[in-house]
């Protein structure tokens, strides 16, 4: 049996199993994360990489890993963490396994922003990109239409199943726009914005990481503020209720976090496809837990990411952009979903 | 009767409008001379009937066939999935359309519409029968969600593997990004008929399942009781919407939200008889078509907005309405 745990007034259930694995997934992405660091055109041994990054490395080894490449090593790390987490509150508030954040506007949103500055040369444009960064302009547009589904779908409360649809259509409108956008230019500008469409981890800076590192920082914390009313809302709307769950003002709230989440990942590495659905799915199975656990979630989602972007630029012929790799695992992944659903 | 004669008529008009409108706006009395008139030695009658003939008459007659069958179409999916949520767009016909375009350009280098059409048309097929089959497996059958988010990440998917594909081709990159706007312009009759002759059939099909589709309607149970025969039923509907959907998706790119839109207004004009609905649906489909072709060319003047782009951007506030009215319940 397993023995609940009461410290004041939080309580909660000690899950030895839960806690064994979600420490295994930590040790495995740090693993995976320092790999990551290692190979590559100048190959530098894992017990290197370790000693540089606690900051006892040579001066060579300290050139290529902080400033070469720890910015893209980080950048997966914490977008992995963003989606895996953001998709598994979209999942608990939807109460639907296929549910993700992608389908909530943002993504539409930012790649139709992004694709914009690319492609309109010139004035404002350009002078937006030169000052606040493509990243920045991305989360703001990806955030405008997250916010607009969230109050489209929004009649006496949030009804996962509206919220869906609603995000569905303005997606597609969105990506009427980006469609649109991508006839009008010039096809240099067409090959660079299909990069950042599909969901790229090249060319990351200092500057990227940290956007998304705070944001992600900042979000987890409220997350984890809230996350002890998490398990109920997975029940329904009648019983959370009746279990003492504020269940409209915590569900805004986690699944304002999802929003802000997934928008501070996609405006650093562009809107990477099936993370945010496999990554909780996955962490679901893995802990032997009902609901999508928010930890593990975030581990597996890093890891996902990290061994994708990993897979893209040394194990294949032709390098291509970390989306690519995810979506070939996530495809996959989600008819299994989709056709276990629908045989229980 | 009197609706679909009203139709009609509505559909001539704006057929009529189609021809005159343009970057170059011509009077009915030009139109007139460039259908009807034999060549004439005069400049500008001769440029004239190039523009009647090679591109207002193609893109005209394009947009009409293809609205009746992606009304029709969407009508059908509708019905067979007893799903009121069915759409191309959203059945993930039109992504394995785009995908089987890239994958034929940067394999063989097809430059012509004329040659990739095919692989348009066989991508659309597969990518739809899977999605189709994806979501009626089980329990899962007839659950609006279960199709979408089927849709969604099957579309998702290909979108990814079609980028693959083009970021290593220059060549399939820039035909991907035309044909993805979904567009009636730029397509000749050597396109055009082949395609008319699909639709055709698959129109004839459609028209012959509506009296078993209304009772299959009525339940499974009910519809074998009454003497419908089940799976021949649900085999044609299904080859039907495919040869619909298909041909015009690989004659015009991915026009989303068309089928569904039209099929929701045809209901709301009929009822739900599909012996009515569905030539409602088929009529409605190419007048929006054609209306939203037309509208493409007034509103970025010089320039066009191609016509899978206006649609999308009047068919998806529509179905967001819808959503928030209630229309779809999750089963």
């Amino acid at each position: 049996m397993t023995p609940g745990v009461r410290l004041g007034q939080v309580s909660f259930v000690w899950r030895p199993w839960m806690v064994c694995v979600t420490l295994l997934l930590a040790a495995a992405t740090f693993l995976v994360f320092c790999l990551s660091i290692g190979i590559g055109d100048f190959p530098i041994g894992l017990s290197r990489v370790i000693a540089t990054i606690l900051g006892r490395g040579e001066q060579v080894d300290e050139f290529v890993i902080m400033d070469l490449r720890m910015p893209r090593a980080l950048a997966g790390l914490l977008v992995g963490i963003a989606l895996g987490v953001s998709g598994a509150i979209t999942q608990s508030v939807a109460r639907n396994p296929l549910a993700s954040p992608d389908i909530l506007g943002i993504t539409g949103g930012a790649s139709a922003t992004a694709v914009f500055l690319v492609t309109v040369s010139g004035g404002a444009a350009t002078a937006v990109v030169s000052t606040v960064g493509l990243s920045a302009a991305a989360l703001v547009g990806g955030l405008g239409t997250g916010l607009l589904v969230y109050f489209l779908a929004w009649r006496r409360g949030v009804d996962g199943f509206r919220l869906i649809l609603i995000g569905i259509s303005v997606t597609a409108v969105m990506e009427a726009i980006t469609t649109w956008l991508l006839t009008k230019a010039d096809i240099r500008d067409v090959a660079r914005a299909q990069v950042w469409l599909v969901g790229s981890l090249d060319n990351r800076s200092w500057d990227e990481v940290r956007v998304v590192f705070w944001c992600t920082l900042v979000l987890m914390v409220v997350v984890a503020a809230v996350a002890f009313q998490f398990k109920p809302l997975h029940l329904g709307d009648e019983v959370a209720a009746g279990l003492g769950v504020r269940f409209s003002g915590v569900r805004a709230v986690l699944l304002l976090c999802a929003v802000l989440l997934a928008a501070a990942a996609v405006s650093a590495a562009g809107p990477v496809p099936f993370v945010a659905l496999v990554a909780p799915q996955v962490a679901m199975r893995l802990v032997r837990y009902p609901t999508p656990p928010l930890v593990a979630s975030g581990l597996v989602g890093a890891l996902l990411l990290i061994g994708a972007d990993l897979t893209a630029r040394s194990a294949l012929p032709v390098t291509l952009p970390v989306g690519v790799v995810t979506a070939a695992i996530g495809g996959p992944f989600l008819v299994y979903l989709l056709v276990r659903a629908n045989l229980r | 009767m009197v609706g679909l004669g009203a139709l009609v008529v509505v559909l001539v008009i704006g057929a009529a409008a189609s021809l005159a409108v343009g970057a170059r706006a011509l009077s009915p009395a030009e139109v007139w001379h460039g259908l009807f008139a034999s060549p004439d030695p005069d400049q500008r009658l001769t440029e004239i009937r190039l523009i009647v003939r090679t591109v207002r008459v193609p893109r005209t007659v394009l947009a009409i066939v293809a609205g009746i069958a992606l009304g029709i179409g969407g009508s059908l999916i509708q019905g067979y999935t007893r799903n009121p949520i069915a759409d191309t767009g959203l059945l993930g016909v039109n992504s394995g359309a785009s995908f089987a375009v890239v994958t034929v350009i940067a394999v063989f280098g097809f430059a012509d519409p004329f040659q990739y059409v095919w692989f348009a048309f066989l991508g659309a097929a597969a990518a739809g029968v899977v999605v189709f089959g994806l979501s009626s497996i089980g329990r899962g059958a007839g659950n609006p969600l279960t199709l979408a988010l089927a849709g969604q990440g099957v579309t998702v998917f290909l979108a990814a593997m079609t980028t693959a594909v083009a970021l290593t081709d220059l060549q399939s990159l820039n035909a991907l990004r035309f044909w993805n706007a979904g567009s009636v312009a730029g397509v000749g009759f050597d396109v055009i008929w082949p395609v008319t002759a699909f639709i055709a059939v698959g129109v004839v099909l459609a028209l012959t399942t509506l009296p078993s589709l209304n009772l299959l309607n009525l339940g499974d149970d009910v519809a074998r009781g009454l003497g419908v025969n089940i799976a021949l039923s649900r085999t044609v509907g299904i080859v039907a919407i495919t040869l619909l959907a298909g041909a015009a998706t690989a004659a015009c790119g991915p026009i989303a939200f068309l089928g569904l839109m039209v099929a929701h207004v045809a209901r709301y004009m009929t009822g739900p008889d599909y012996r009515w609905l569905v030539p409602y649906a088929g009529l409605l489909g190419a007048v929006v078509l054609l209306v939203g072709d037309i509208v493409g060319r007034l509103v970025v003047r010089p320039g066009e907005l191609d016509a899978g782009v206006v649609v999308a951007l009047l068919g998806a506030p529509f179905f967001a309405v819808l959503v928030w009215r209630g229309k779809f319940r999750s089963a």
